[in-house]
């Protein structure tokens, strides 16, 4: 199969920093793909380049076999490529709604002279992007809570807002950065659970940041592991847990890391 | 945003208000029912309403920081001036007055669609520190042209700014900026401010929503600079100085930053507050900025910040009513 | 060429009164990455200060000196103390609207107090020599001798006080600086305190040369002084004293070649034009913003 996503020989420098290294993966539709690597290994850049928030120094990104290089991240966003953030980005004083609408606002289609004179067509569009978001907040648990302020909600429920505003953009490729930060195990179990859910309910493809190691394996179907920028290990998680590298540069000091 | 009440009231009530509003204006201006004075106030008061209301789309909904509305207004108050005086002079003030005064939106507008392209790189202070050179070379620029009076002023603009024309205009702007900030341009202008990185990760063009707010806030910048040219009749560069944008900047932080009942209120205290201080003369300077340091110390975001009054939210955006089965 | 040289004396002779009003501004933006729009007012107001001192009693020059920038350096911490102070925390537009906001209120008191412009009594009885057609005063000289003088010390005072060393740290990294013994709130007060009463000195240094002040001064002159630290990049010291002198030989030319009216288009212009191609001035750098 053609894969989704194509990195190839991704490079980013800070300065003198070399944050990420001759990066190469690619992402099979259908998939979830893991990223992993100790901290400071370049993983969030690794997304930040995807995404369009930073142009990397060298390489390129692919996404359904077109270059993404000089896209803005808003384009890129709308030809399918969705994302959380590492420490959760939700438009906090904007109601929980508000939040999901603005990322499903991509797909609306009118003017701005015909919002401002509250044509038909506009008015429709904006009845539907309404009924469309509570929807879908309701499929997430959140149909309660759609009139509330996002940054009033409990941490749980910001991390599944901002998967659920991920999702209103509809995007073919989720990226998911450590969705389980800051949760214990029986909480992470359940969202292997919703991992799932989401990604038999949306067919969505998915490329996912995790420090929990059991959640990557269980849940991954390929990993890439990264270290100081490079890749040291690619495959599945039975060939990754096997491979002495990684073993050496992640696993090593102390089993089961984290 | 929290809101006064859950709900909007009845749909005819609103349209019932403001139609009966408008007759009175009418009223009042044939017959001559108030003197000049209240006539005056009534207008400024409505141009404050359009000032704060459209200042408050980039410095409230957007969070953005311009010093430079003194300058749209100057661009709209000159252009209509060189419209009803020199160019359509002939014309008749019923259809001439409003195409001067679109005129005068739509130069501020354009300059403003410039000023925002500066702003898709720099924000806060620096964004801030354009705003002012804007302000600065607006005013200085009229300065050196003699075709409108340089640095003397303007003179001779008819008196064509009527109660009913401000409160058409009033009316106007406040509809236009209330369905603006409820649709998917508002929104981007809002996810801006809150966050510029994932407005974009979430596929809003933050781009147009800067140069939305930009243009729709200067060209009614421009639109209040007309009404105020026609109702002083006497304008000059020195006018729309750092302390006319002042004064619009404590409209907007007394009001409320992004509320539209907000910018109602705060021009409305302003204007009544302005009046009362004039006798003290100069020193009305000294207690209008005095008040508005202290709103940033005890009240950075004003009486309404953020809040809204449900009259002027669109019916869909309030929940459904739970139907009973 | 006698032409030229006088202008490049006289171009000299604002730079330095510009140069330093803008390290002013450039300190406090350095170390609290805050515009202070009050600055060009809290010069202007040391120029009344002087007028003031001199109305009371004749003092020479260097008593004034002194004396007048003590008193705006207390000035500047007042205004710190009771504006800025309690929104370190707030949103930034908070702080700049209070800036502006204390700028006006200084100068429309100022105003209120003095609608009309003062004459200034004569501080210092100039010497003016004749260098082949060039015109230098000794009043001239000692603007330049003491603006750059006093550059020269703060110079050394940053880079090689201990005091100085904090205030840079402070600029680096407001949070931990505090976890290492190093009283912030103190650094910051006399980061205001240094920077008012070079604004100070300055107001001293333009009411000697240009001996007619008002309340209007602080928009005229100082705002022009902001648009130096602008130029040469807010927030470097080295940057401000630059960008003053580039403005004050700009400001300088721009008045042999167009009629003066034209003064505040080409500053305006200038600093709009630097903004956008050079957005962090000449020797300012931008700040980075990790995702
Ligand atoms: N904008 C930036 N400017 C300079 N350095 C940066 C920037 N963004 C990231 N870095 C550096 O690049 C390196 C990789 O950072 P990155 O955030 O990608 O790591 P990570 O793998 O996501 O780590 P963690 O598990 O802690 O999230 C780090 O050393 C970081 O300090
Ligand atoms: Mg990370």
């Amino acid at each position: 199969m053609k894969p989704l996503l194509e990195v190839r020989d991704v490079t980013m420098r800070f300065g003198g920093l070399l944050a990420v290294s001759d990066l190469s993966f690619e992402v099979t539709p259908g998939h979830a793909h893991g990223i992993i690597g100790p901290n400071g290994a370049g993983k969030t850049t690794a997304f930040n380049i995807i995404t369009g928030i930073y142009a990397p120094t060298a390489g390129d990104v692919l996404f359904r076999g077109e270059s993404l290089a000089g896209q803005r991240p808003s384009n890129i966003a709308r030809r399918g490529i969705a994302r959380t953030f590492q420490n959760i980005r939700l438009f906090r004083d904007l109601t929980v709604l508000d939040n999901v609408r603005i990322a499903s606002d991509a797909h609306a289609r009118y003017a701005l002279p015909g919002a401002m004179v509250q044509l038909p067509a506009a008015r429709r569009a904006e009845q539907e992007t309404i009924t469309r978001c509570l929807d879908l907040l309701e499929k997430f648990g959140l149909g309660d809570a759609a009139y509330e302020r996002a940054g009033d909600l409990s941490y749980g429920s910001q991390r599944r807002l901002e998967i659920a505003r991920a999702m209103a953009l509809q995007p073919a490729l989720l990226l998911l950065d450590e969705p389980a930060a800051g949760m214990n195990s029986a909480e992470t179990l359940k969202l292997v659970e919703f991992l799932g859910w989401l990604r038999d309910h949306f067919s969505v493809t998915m490329l996912l940041i995790e420090h929990h190691m059991q959640l990557v394996m269980t849940f991954c179907d390929r990993i890439t592991v990264l270290d100081f920028g490079k890749t040291i290990a690619e495959g599945t998680a039975a060939e990754v847990r096997s491979n002495p590298k990684v073993i050496e540069a992640y696993l090593g000091p102390e089993d089961g890391h984290e | 945003m929290t809101r006064w009440f859950r709900q909007p009231p009845p749909r005819g009530v609103l349209l019932t208000l403001l139609a009966a509003g408008l007759a009175a204006c009418f009223v009042i201006e044939q017959f001559g029912l108030v003197d000049d004075y209240v006539r005056f106030v009534l207008i400024t008061l409505g141009i404050n309403i359009i000032l704060c209301v459209s200042l408050n789309l980039v410095n409230g909904w957007m969070g953005e920081f311009s010093v430079g509305h003194a300058g749209f207004m100057a661009l709209g108050a000159y252009l209509s001036a060189c419209v009803s005086v020199k160019w359509l002079a002939w014309g008749d003030p019923l259809w001439m007055f409003p195409l001067a005064v679109i005129g005068g939106g739509l130069l501020a507008g354009a300059v403003g669609f410039l000023l925002g392209l500066l702003s898709f790189k720099t924000r806060g202070d620096y964004l801030a520190i354009i705003t002012l050179a804007f302000l600065m070379i607006v005013k200085s620029g009229l300065e050196n042209i003699p075709y409108v009076g340089g640095a003397r002023g303007f003179l001779g603009i008819g008196n064509q700014t009527t109660l009913l024309s401000t409160a058409i205009w009033t009316v106007l702007t406040l509809w236009a900026i209330r369905n603006l900030v409820y649709s998917r341009f508002g929104r981007g202008i809002v996810a801006v401010r809150e966050d510029e990185i994932a407005a974009n990760a979430m596929g809003v063009d933050t781009r147009k929503a800067k140069l939305a707010a930009f243009v729709v806030s200067s060209f009614f910048g421009g639109v209040a600079g007309a009404l105020f040219a026609h109702q002083l009749q006497f304008i000059n560069p020195s006018v729309f100085d750092l302390v006319k944008s002042t004064e619009i900047l404590v409209m907007v932080y007394l009001g409320g930053v992004g509320s539209l009942a907000g910018s109602i209120l705060g021009a409305t205290a302003f204007t009544f507050l302005s009046q009362a201080l004039q006798p003290l003369g100069t020193w009305r300077m000294v207690i209008l900025p005095l008040l508005l340091v202290l709103l940033m110390i005890f009240r950075p975001r004003g009486i309404m910040g953020m809040r809204e009054f449900s009259w002027f939210v669109p019916r869909r955006e309030f929940p459904a009513k739970e139907e009973k089965k | 060429m006698d032409y030229f040289a006088q202008q490049a004396i006289n171009a000299i002779q604002l730079g330095s009164i510009y140069a330093l009003i803008a390290l002013g501004y450039s300190m406090v933006y350095g170390v609290l990455v805050m515009i202070n729009f009050a600055h060009g007012d809290v010069f202007m107001v040391s120029s009344f200060f002087c007028f003031l001192l001199l109305l009371l009693l004749p003092v020479p020059f260097v008593a004034a000196l002194i004396i007048v920038m003590l008193a705006t350096a207390v000035l500047g911490v007042a205004l710190e103390r009771l504006a800025y102070r309690p929104l370190r925390n707030a949103p930034r537009v908070s702080a700049i609207i209070t800036a502006l906001g204390c700028g006006l209120i200084i100068q429309n008191t100022t105003l209120s107090l003095s609608p009309y412009s003062q004459r200034m009594p004569e501080l210092f009885v100039p010497v003016t020599w004749n260098f082949g057609g060039v015109t230098v005063s000794s009043l001239q000289l000692l603007i330049i001798g003491v603006s750059v003088g006093l550059m020269i010390g703060l110079d050394f005072f940053i880079r090689r006080t201990r005091y100085g060393m904090a205030m840079r740290a402070i600029a680096q990294d407001r949070i931990t600086v505090p976890l290492m013994g190093i009283p912030v709130n103190t650094m910051i007060a006399l980061t205001f305190a240094i920077g008012a009463a070079l604004g100070g000195a300055a107001g001293v240094l333009y009411a000697s040369a240009y001996p007619v002040i008002s309340a209007t001064m602080g928009v005229l002159i100082g705002w022009k002084a902001f648009v130096a630290a602008v130029i040469g990049g807010i927030g470097s010291v080295r940057g401000a004293v630059l960008g003053a002198y580039v403005l004050g030989s700009v400001e300088v030319f721009t008045v042999t070649v167009l009629p003066s009216t034209y003064r505040d288009l080409v500053v305006y212009a200038l600093l709009l034009v630097i903004l956008i191609f050079k957005p962090y001035g000449l020797l300012g750098r931008p700040a980075v913003q990790k995702v």
